[in-house]
Formats: structure tokens, C-alpha cells, sequence
């Protein structure tokens, strides 16, 4: 065979083989909006992590009462202002499993503080999947079955415990409960006044949405927290602490729906020009039908990236109102009511581990606000 | 320019009035007046009510006519300068608050100038060095100080320069200034215990507007004429400073509209935990004790703080920027 004759495949010629696609590409192409948004929110980890954390966050809260060893006002006379205890798993050398020793208290008559000696002689295991406090499931249901559970005749604080002696870690557990639904729960508000108002505006324009404008602008350059607080001082004394709450909720989503009510106005007023809304129109589709499903579904991941922006602001909004003792109050128990109890200084200086709550307020703030920007990144995903 | 600072100007007054009928509701919202529950404390103390006292207090400061005839006695007297009168302190409001309104402006002034100088650079930093260690590492620290409450800060920090400075730095100046007249030393010893506060208020601010810069100057630098600019070579250093810089500039002092009521809700409640003798603590109270033209005074004034501050910016906008004033205020 001659060395420079050229291959020729006898292969018959498609022309339309460089426009075909793969099956990736065709996957993609074929993608729904909603599929092609999952795909850019998994690329950016850190809101994939954030987003685990809140799923597991909001999971506990609804089995707050099986995963703290104790109950929210379980207190212990003898054990008031307890440091936290450590958990160990080697007693003298040999492995025993997690276990505390017990511990002793002597008041020192010097600075007239408790001081906490650990008994080093018995390892008191600690027990798991075991039966303790007595509980009401969502104030529902009987029952005494915890995940973890103090040991036997001894106890067992392993974030300490406050002046009443009550476990600290239980009651960060059920302060979570408070705390995070209070933003769902105004973000759902606030999420149906931005809608309703800014809907309203972007649809109508003219003087409907000259107002809501104005309105929004007041508002907003009014500094919230002042507001909040007088808003506050508002709700009388004698409510129950649950109405307080739900009034709190309502306070907290009445300053913040104009961002939301912003979004909707502005991305309505977009997409109404679109050529895809001149098209359905133009084919006679109703104004209802537009708005359901042509509008809608182009800026709903928007709303819900920026609700989602919004909720740390009502969770610092709650946290800041009770730190000051306007906001909820007892038995309600938020990790702001928790935090109001480490008001002095003295308390940071003695009791450092009252103002854990905080840890948990920083790591749902910092995981809304990541999570928050990977949805607005993933929101729009055909840029 | 002339014709833009009128404009604007008098579109602030029906946003402030509005803002004074907001504040009017909000403080007499609360059931009964602040009378009422005074008399009722007096009776339950056992203490007899001097009724010509309450009856003149009640003519004298209109809480006998009607809610219309009193919003206006309360707009047109603080237009004059009578704010009414604290019932609390028994003095007229404007003797009660005092300097606190200075030293909440200087603090608010301060803070946002610290805010900027520890923003700009990092942000700018964060943005040439995109997804460099250090960008990561900047804005992981903006993110904590975005996401730890102000109080607290301030409890942490006040317990640390207990420990480690010796001094107690609650408050705005030593005790042996609280009461003297204004002179140089007190105005240092004032700076020196300024920077706690500013400091933790900055904080969360500083984040947010690191993030913004990023993100402005990010968009700035994607666009064509930094590569056309890139490609004659022109140095990056003097890139930067002639051309994303300079529009980075402009959204910077436009940012202060986003700036000033964050930095004062947080100048507020870091006050009351560190007794600073600003708005915050007393506001607190007179919030509680229902003293309604104190706590109407505190926030009439915050919120006339905060309008004044975003005109403030807009004209240094308008006077940085051709197109705002040229154009008019459609931003």
C-alpha cells in the first residue's frame, strides 16, 4: 500500500453531525428552569453545607423534646450556675465509653462563689436511647424517651446551667424552636405583604404604586431597631406570652416586607415587557393566566433567594428585642431570652457559658446568608 | 446642581412628615397616657395626687384635646424647637436630652468613616484578588462580624478591657468629665473611649459593605474598556485608580443610605449595654415608662438623622457624579 495515500471513510456523510448534541448537552438543553437552578446551587458548596446545616437545624426543632436530655424548666437547686462538665471516655486508663464524674459544690466563703470539684473515683456513664424527664411531644403526646439522658442518680450539664440550675444545652434546643420558626413565620408575613403591596405597584403603576413607593421609603429610612423597640413597647403588658410572640412576628415582618415588595415591583415591571408577555397576549391570554404562567414562575426564585437573605435580619431582630426585654418573654424561650440573662458584664466575666446561644445565632446567620447567596446565584440560571 | 438640591430638599419634607405621624401613632399608641399610669403609681404608693399639678400638666401639654389638635401642637412646637415636655425627668425635652444627641451624631459620623476606611481597601482588595486565600479569609471575617449580634460584641469587648486595659470602659468619658463643661480634654477623653463602641457598631456594617464594594467593583472590572485599557498597557495600578475606581467611588457615597440606619439601630442598642450617654438607653426608658414626647423627640430625631445623612450622601453624589444631577434622581 502506497505510504501517502489518504484514509477515506466509507462511512456515509451526515452533515448534521457538528450541530448534534451529546447527551449531556442534550440533558442540559432539555433541562427544566428548576432542574438547571439544583444543578448551579450544587456547584457552590459552601451553600450546599449551609443549606445541610439548616436542614438539620430545623429537623431537630421539631424533636427538641426526645434530643435534650432534660426539660425546658427542669431545674436543680444544687446545681445553680454550673460550669459545663466534660465528657470522658477513659477512667483510669481503660475505656468505658462517654461518661462525667459526679460532682460536688462548695460555696467559697472568700468570693462567694460555687465552686464545682469533680469526684474522680466512679465513672458515671452516660445513657443513651434511655427514658428521663417526663414531657408532653408538642404538648401532645406523653412520654419520657430521650436520645441521651444524664446518668444514673448523677447529672449530667454539658453546656452548664444557669441560676436556676436549669441545662443550658436543653434549653438552646428548645430556644431554637422559638427562634427559628419566628423567622419563618415573619418571613411568610412579610413574603405576603411584599407580594400583595409590590405586586400591586409593578401591576397597576400610576398612583397605586406612587404610594407604595413612598411608603417604602419612609420606611426604610427609618432605622429599624429604634422602631422595633417602640413597636414593641406597644404590646400590652398583660398579653400572654404566645400572643407577645406572634406579636413580635407581626412587628418584625411590618418593617420588613419592602425589600421583598421592591424585588416584586421591579421584576414585574421587567418581565411585563418581555416579548414572551407581548406574545401570550397578543394570542389572547388573560391577565390571570400571564401573571401565573409567565410571570411567576420567571421571578419566584428571585423571591425566594431574597427571602431567604431576609431572615437573619428577623432572627438578630427577635434575639436584640428580648437581649433588651422587649421582646419575648418567659416561659417562651428564645435564644434571646436566653441571652437577656447575660445582660451584665459580671456574667461574661463568671459565667462565660450563658452566652453559648450566641454560637447557635452566628452559625444559622452565617448559613441563611450563604445558602441565601447561593440561591440568588442559582436563581437566575440561564445568565 | 442648584435646581437638584431643591428638589431634593423638598421632596424630604412630605417623607418627614409622614415619618412625624408615624412617630405621633407609635407614641400614642400605648393605652392611656403617661399621666394616668403616674397617678395610678402615686395611689398605689398611697401617696396623695396633687390634682391641680396633673390637671395643669394636662391643659398645659394639650393631653386634653383631640389627637388631631395635639399632632399638630407636637409638629408646629418642634418646629419652633419645643419638643414638649419630659414627664419622667419634669423638664422640658430639650433640657433632658442634652448633648446625648451630639455624641449619637458624633458616634454615628465616626463609625461610618471608620466603616469606610477599614471597607474600602479590603474591598477593593477582595475584589482584584478574587478567590485568593486572602479573599476568602477577609470575607469570612466580614461574615462572623455580619452575623454576631452588636450586644453582644460589645459585652465580649467591655469584658476584655476590663481584663486586659484595666479600665472600665462603660460609657462615654471618664466619671470626672460627666458633668464638666465642654473643654479640649474632655473631647480627647471622649476619643479615646470612642473607639469600643465604634469599633463594635462598625462591625456589622463593615461587612455588608465590603461585600458590595466586591460585588460593584467585580462588575466594573468585567467590562470592556478595563480590557481595552489592559491591553494598551496601561500599568493595573494606575488602572484602577483612573477608571473602576472612580465609579466605585460614586456607589461608595451612595451607600451611605444603607449604611446609616443599620449604623444607628446599632449605635442604640450597643449604648444600652455599655451605658453610653447617647439616645439609646434613655430611649429605652422612656420607651418603657411610656414618657411619650421624650420617646417621640429621640425618634423623630433618629429618623431625621438618617434623612439628612442619605441627602448628605446624595448631593456629594450628585457633585461626584454628572449623570445624577443631569438626569435627575431616577436611580
Amino acid at each position: 500500500m502506497d505510504k501517502n495515500e489518504h484514509f477515506v471513510s466509507d462511512a456515509p456523510f451526515d452533515p448534521h453531525s457538528i450541530e448534534q448534541l451529546t447527551p449531556e448537552q442534550e440533558k442540559v438543553y432539555l433541562a427544566s428552569q428548576w432542574q438547571l437552578m439544583w444543578w448551579k446551587l450544587k456547584r457552590h458548596r459552601l451553600a450546599v453545607i449551609s443549606g445541610l446545616v439548616l436542614l438539620c437545624m430545623y429537623v431537630s426543632i421539631l424533636f427538641v423534646e426526645i434530643i435534650s436530655p432534660y426539660n425546658l424548666h427542669t431545674g436543680n437547686d444544687d446545681a445553680t450556675y454550673a460550669p459545663p462538665q466534660r465528657v470522658r471516655l477513659f477512667h483510669e486508663g481503660s475505656f468505658v465509653g462517654p461518661f462525667v464524674y459526679d460532682r460536688s459544690v462548695q460555696m467559697n466563703m472568700e468570693t462567694f462563689l460555687r465552686e464545682y470539684t469533680e469526684d474522680t473515683t466512679e465513672p458515671k456513664p452516660i445513657r443513651f436511647f434511655c427514658s428521663g424527664d417526663s414531657y408532653k411531644f408538642w404538648g401532645l403526646v406523653e412520654g419520657n424517651f430521650h436520645l441521651i439522658c444524664p446518668p444514673e442518680n448523677s447529672d449530667m450539664y454539658l453546656l452548664g446551667t444557669d441560676r436556676l440550675g436549669r441545662d443550658m444545652f436543653s434549653r438552646i434546643m428548645y430556644g431554637a424552636r422559638i427562634s427559628l420558626t419566628i423567622g419563618l413565620i415573619g418571613i411568610a408575613i412579610s413574603f405576603a405583604f411584599g407580594i400583595l403591596l409590590g405586586g400591586l405597584a409593578g401591576y397597576y403603576g400610576g398612583w397605586v404604586d406612587f404610594i407604595v413607593q413612598r411608603t417604602i421609603e419612609v420606611i426604610r429610612s427609618f432605622p429599624e431597631l429604634p422602631l422595633w423597640m417602640a413597636l414593641s413597647a406597644i404590646l400590652p403588658v398583660n398579653w400572654s406570652p404566645l400572643l407577645v410572640f406572634f406579636g413580635i412576628t407581626v412587628i418584625l415582618a411590618m418593617l420588613d416586607w419592602t425589600g421583598l415588595a421592591r424585588a416584586v415591583r421591579s421584576k414585574l415591571l421587567a418581565l411585563r415587557e418581555e416579548d414572551y408577555c407581548t406574545a401570550a397576549e397578543l394570542m389572547g391570554a388573560k391577565p390571570k393566566r400571564i401573571i401565573t404562567r409567565h410571570l411567576l414562575p420567571g421571578f419566584s426564585s428571585h423571591l425566594i433567594a431574597s427571602a431567604s437573605l431576609s431572615v437573619p435580619s428577623m432572627i438578630l431582630g427577635e434575639t436584640a428585642l428580648s437581649f433588651l426585654g422587649l421582646g419575648l418573654r418567659p416561659p417562651i424561650t428564645s435564644w434571646g431570652v436566653l441571652l437577656n440573662e447575660a445582660q451584665d458584664i459580671n456574667v461574661v466575666a463568671l459565667y462565660p457559658w450563658l452566652i453559648l446561644p450566641v454560637v447557635n445565632v452566628i452559625i444559622v446567620i452565617l448559613a441563611f446568608n450563604f445558602f441565601g447567596d447561593g440561591l440568588r446565584d442559582a436563581a437566575d440560571p440561564y445568565k | 446642581m442648584f435646581f437638584y438640591l431643591i428638589r431634593r430638599i423638598l421632596t424630604m419634607i412630605p417623607t418627614l412628615l409622614i415619618i412625624s405621624v408615624l412617630v405621633f401613632v407609635i407614641i400614642q399608641l400605648p393605652p392611656g397616657d403617661y399621666l394616668e399610669s403616674y397617678i395610678a403609681e402615686l395611689q398605689s404608693q398611697g401617696e396623695s395626687v396633687n390634682e391641680e399639678k396633673i390637671q395643669y400638666l394636662r391643659k398645659e401639654y394639650g393631653l386634653d384635646k383631640s389627637m388631631p389638635e395635639q399632632y399638630f401642637t407636637w409638629v408646629t412646637g418642634m418646629l419652633q424647637g419645643d419638643f414638649g415636655y419630659s414627664f419622667e425627668y419634669e423638664l422640658p425635652v430639650r433640657e433632658v436630652i442634652g448633648d446625648k444627641m451630639i455624641l449619637t451624631v458624633l458616634i454615628s459620623i465616626v463609625t461610618i468613616i471608620f466603616t469606610w476606611i477599614i471597607a474600602f481597601p479590603i474591598g477593593i482588595y477582595s475584589a482584584t484578588h478574587q478567590y485568593s486565600w486572602g479573599d476568602y479569609g477577609l470575607s469570612f471575617l466580614g461574615f462572623i462580624g455580619l452575623a454576631t449580634p452588636n450586644f453582644l460584641l460589645a459585652l465580649i469587648m467591655l469584658y476584655l478591657a476590663n481584663v486586659y486595659f484595666g479600665t472600665s470602659i462603660g460609657g462615654l468619658m471618664a466619671p470626672e468629665y460627666i458633668d464638666a463643661p465642654w473643654s479640649w480634654a474632655k473631647v480627647k477623653d471622649v476619643l479615646a473611649h470612642l473607639w469600643i463602641p465604634v469599633v463594635v457598631i462598625g462591625t456589622s456594617g463593615t461587612a455588608g459593605m465590603i461585600r458590595r464594594i466586591r460585588a460593584n467593583l467585580l462588575d466594573e472590572l468585567q467590562k470592556q474598556y478595563v480590557t481595552t485599557a489592559r491591553a494598551k498597557g496601561l500599568p493595573p495600578g494606575k488602572l484602577m485608580r483612573k477608571y473602576p475606581l472612580r465609579i466605585a467611588m460614586n456607589f461608595f457615597v451612595a451607600d451611605v443610605g444603607n449604611l446609616l440606619p443599620q449604623v444607628i439601630s446599632g449605635a442604640e442598642i450597643v449604648a444600652v449595654v455599655m451605658s453610653l450617654p447617647t439616645t439609646g438607653p434613655m430611649l429605652l426608658d422612656a420607651l418603657q415608662s411610656q414618657d411619650m414626647y421624650l420617646a417621640g423627640t429621640f425618634l423623630m430625631f433618629l429618623a431625621v438623622l438618617t434623612v439628612v445623612g442619605v441627602l448628605i450622601s446624595d448631593l456629594a453624589l450628585a457633585a461626584l457624579d454628572p449623570r445624577v444631577r443631569l438626569q435627575g434622581d431616577n436611580r
